[in-house]
């Protein structure tokens, strides 16, 4: 069953990847996201990360792939890109040297870290410690990591801030005229 | 049958190189932002493993951690981009060399 459960989600996941890559319009990529992290959720339930597996869809797939959307339809950008010309000579070559060295380094660390003696004494808090997933989340959130989780907040508080700053536009003009109106002379240009 | 913790670390890997691959080759600048969160996704299922692996909170932790990143990062990334692209609609990640001086 467990075998079965991860067959399935990572099949989802690979073909939604490869659909982000491959599909010539932003709307289809942005759907195929979609696809790579409800499987990306399944395995998290499997390992135990219930809590993870919310957050993912509620965010990820809630908020994130929403706010893709929201920019293409906003910008208009919807149109379907030629994927097979290639502007820059050799990119395309160089991007498949790049991307087998990685595969093999990847593979080879993937080998290497599955041998990692098990067992060692926890860093931070054990997995199986009393109540469930989300209490010990909680727990180790707000003690071992408290300062790491305050600078979360001064993050997204500056996020938040710079969003509203690039997307500011004064109303009545666009950025253009706004320049020349506050020119000194007026006819500088 | 359980499956093998080698698997999803594979899994990881195989993901992690598809969203790679997609940034070097995508000129779309919101694809090769839904490419970058192939990577991150990549990045969260190996800690999550990770975490199992070696009986540690830890690794979730951090993919928490990385999920408020990744938000922010969109946040940001997007607004670049709308202001960018209201300007020159249509633009490719090409196009954007032209801000050189």
């Amino acid at each position: 069953m467990d075998v079965f459960v991860f067959a399935v989600a990572a099949a989802v996941i690979l073909i939604g990847a490869m659909g982000v890559v491959f599909s010539r319009n932003p709307v289809h990529a942005a759907l195929m996201l979609v696809m790579t992290l409800f499987g990306i959720a399944v395995l998290f339930v499997q390992q135990q990360a219930h809590f993870l597996a919310a957050v993912q869809v509620v965010v990820y797939a809630g908020a994130i792939v929403v706010l893709f959307l929201f920019v293409i339809m906003l910008l208009g950008v919807d149109v379907a890109e030629n994927v097979t010309v290639e502007p820059l000579v050799g990119q395309r070559t160089a991007a498949w040297v790049i991307t087998a060295g990685s595969v093999g380094l990847l593979t080879a660390l993937a080998i290497r870290a599955a041998q990692v003696s098990l067992g060692m004494p926890s860093g931070t808090r054990p997995l199986d410690g009393e109540g469930g997933n989300l209490v010990q989340l909680a727990r180790v959130l707000f003690s071992d990591y408290l300062f790491a989780f305050e600078a979360t907040s001064v993050l997204l508080v500056i996020a938040v801030v710079g969003a509203v700053v690039l997307a500011n536009r004064s109303p009545g003009s666009t950025a253009d005229a706004g320049e020349q109106e506050h020119s000194p002379t007026g006819a500088g240009r | 049958m359980s499956v093998d913790y080698s698997w999803y670390l594979f899994l990881g890997a195989a993901l992690f190189t598809i969203g790679a691959y997609g940034l070097l080759i995508r000129r779309n600048p919101l694809v090769m932002f839904m490419c970058i969160e192939l990577m991150l996704n990549a990045v969260n299922l190996t800690f999550v493993t990770f975490s199992r692996m070696l009986n540690d909170i830890g690794g979730q932790v951090v993919v928490f951690f990385v999920l408020v990143v990744a938000a922010a990062e969109v946040v940001v990334g997007l607004g670049i981009l709308v202001s960018i692209l209201r300007r020159r609609p249509s633009a490719t990640v090409d196009d954007i060399s032209a801000l050189k001086g």
